[in-house]
């Protein structure tokens, strides 16, 4: 089971919990997990990425591992970690600064 | 009329403020949607218990909020706004074309029949419609494409559709404003566009009375004669007597003739209301005097309405939908402020008092009369 951590504003938004379990077949990319949150959950569309585009939404950022992945490709797997279920794919908003 | 329900969008959520009809005791409700940036809220005329709300986030982008309870509960509808055809381009600030980019809903029009049917007015400007209550949003194309289009310009604010008015005896007919592009009426319910600014005049523009360009802050009209417009121009306030074709200046004895939101009395058709702001560098009233001015002559002449409204060391602004009016007798007007008060006045703007006083910043205010 892979684990999605949501940012608490789009859990409450979709009236979920902030931590997803998500069960996918074949690899397990940004893309793969983002395709099945939207299907599970549609408000959620446009929301972390773009509805034309596709894209990450400029103010969120992915992590995993403790590694910085929002700036890899979409279709790029994810650590094994993540595949195993061990640690969680995070979705964070970035701090607003100032 | 037997009460009124307030909604006020605010930067960090959204109110809903209700009283009988003696306007004094007030039931405070929310924040709904609380942290999201709420730039519009507003009750169809149609069914007062459905009404339409826009938070947006900078981090998650828009989402369209419905309730079918006045406001209670809420439910989240489409939020998908995807421009028709070919995106094409408007002027960036480097005069380079740039593609059109949708960032956020302004304003949310209900119509004034169908409850599920309702308007929205975007940055990058644009008018969608839906007409299956929020669930799917369809871009009216003609407005972007009537061929001022790549000419219009973003302001500092950005290039927001925000205002949309509704023709109460001609169902074909709709006005928009856009900054900083200005005016624009359909004549054929939305599907083609000319520009109305014939008579304004802007000093920032090379040609001061172009076509398009103009920084329309806010129209307004009466519903008896729809084809009366008052403008709140970036500077100036201005009044049509020919549903655009023309504009001619009002400000009259006003202290300054910049501000933002202008409403029309519920009742008195040439009684309108402006609140003067110092200055586009400075958001705030004038000596620090929160007035709002009433004209009960179309304009020209105006009058400082200030009793129960702070007069000294005040700063804060009162943005373009801020502003509302009710349509009990006496009529009753609101308006919030970037320092999250809401002042209501129940007796057309002869004394006010403040509803609340520590909300975030007020962004948008619109009035239900409850019967």
């Amino acid at each position: 089971m892979i684990q999605v951590l949501l940012p608490h504003a789009l859990s409450r938004h979709a009236g979920i919990d902030t931590l997803l379990t998500l069960e996918l077949e074949g690899p397990v990319t940004p893309a793969a997990i983002l395709d099945q949150i939207e299907d599970r959950h549609p408000v959620l569309r446009g929301m972390i990425r773009d509805h034309v585009t596709r894209a990450r939404r400029p103010y969120l950022r992915f992590y995993a591992c403790e590694r910085d992945l929002s700036h890899e490709p979409m279709d790029q797997p994810l650590p094994d970690a993540v595949a195993r279920g061990e640690q969680p794919f995070i979705v964070l908003g970035a701090i607003s600064g100032g | 009329m037997n009460g009124v329900r307030v909604l006020v969008g605010t930067k960090k959520g959204a109110f809903v403020l209700t009283s009988d009809a003696e306007r004094k005791h007030w039931d405070v409700s929310g924040p709904h949607f609380g942290g999201w940036q709420v730039y519009h809220v507003k009750g169809s005329p149609a069914d007062p218990n459905r009404i339409y709300a826009a938070p947006s986030m900078d981090w998650f982008g828009q989402t369209v909020q419905r309730s079918d309870d006045g406001g209670k509960t809420w439910e989240p509808v489409g939020n998908a706004f995807a421009y028709a055809g070919e995106t094409g381009t408007h002027q960036w600030y480097d005069g380079t074309p740039h593609p059109w980019e949708f960032k956020r809903v302004w304003h949310l029009e209900p119509s004034l029949h169908d409850p599920d049917t309702v308007y929205a007015g975007v940055e990058d400007a644009a008018l969608f419609r839906s007409t299956d209550a929020g669930q799917t949003w369809t871009e009216l194309p003609g407005l972007r494409g009537h061929g001022t289009g790549p000419d219009w310009t973003p302001g500092a604010g950005g290039m927001c559709l925000h205002t949309i008015l509704l023709d109460p005896s001609n169902p074909q007919r709709i006005f928009v404003a856009i900054s900083a592009a200005g005016a624009f009426r359909s004549d054929d319910g939305g599907a083609s566009w000319k520009p109305i600014n014939r008579g304004l005049v802007s000093d920032y523009m090379p040609d001061k009375e172009a076509e398009v360009g103009h920084c329309v802050h806010r129209i307004a009209m009466h519903p008896s004669r729809p084809e009366v417009l008052f403008m709140q121009k970036h500077w100036d306030v201005m009044r049509s007597d020919d549903a655009g074709d023309s504009w001619r200046e009002v400000s009259g004895n006003l202290p300054s003739d910049f501000g933002f939101p202008i409403e029309v009395h519920a009742h008195e058709p040439e009684t309108i209301y402006v609140v003067p702001i110092k200055s586009d560098a400075e958001h705030y009233p004038p000596e620090g005097k929160l007035r709002v001015y009433r004209s009960r002559s179309g304009g020209d002449r105006w009058e400082a309405l200030t009793q129960g409204l702070p007069q000294e060391d005040c700063f804060v602004n009162v943005l373009r939908d801020a502003t509302s009016i009710d349509q009990l007798d006496p009529c009753g007007i609101y308006f919030g402020t970037t320092g999250g008060q809401v002042y209501a006045s129940a007796d057309s703007g002869d004394t006010w008092q403040a509803i609340v006083r520590d909300l975030p910043a007020v962004l948008s205010v619109e009035v239900q009369s409850l019967s």
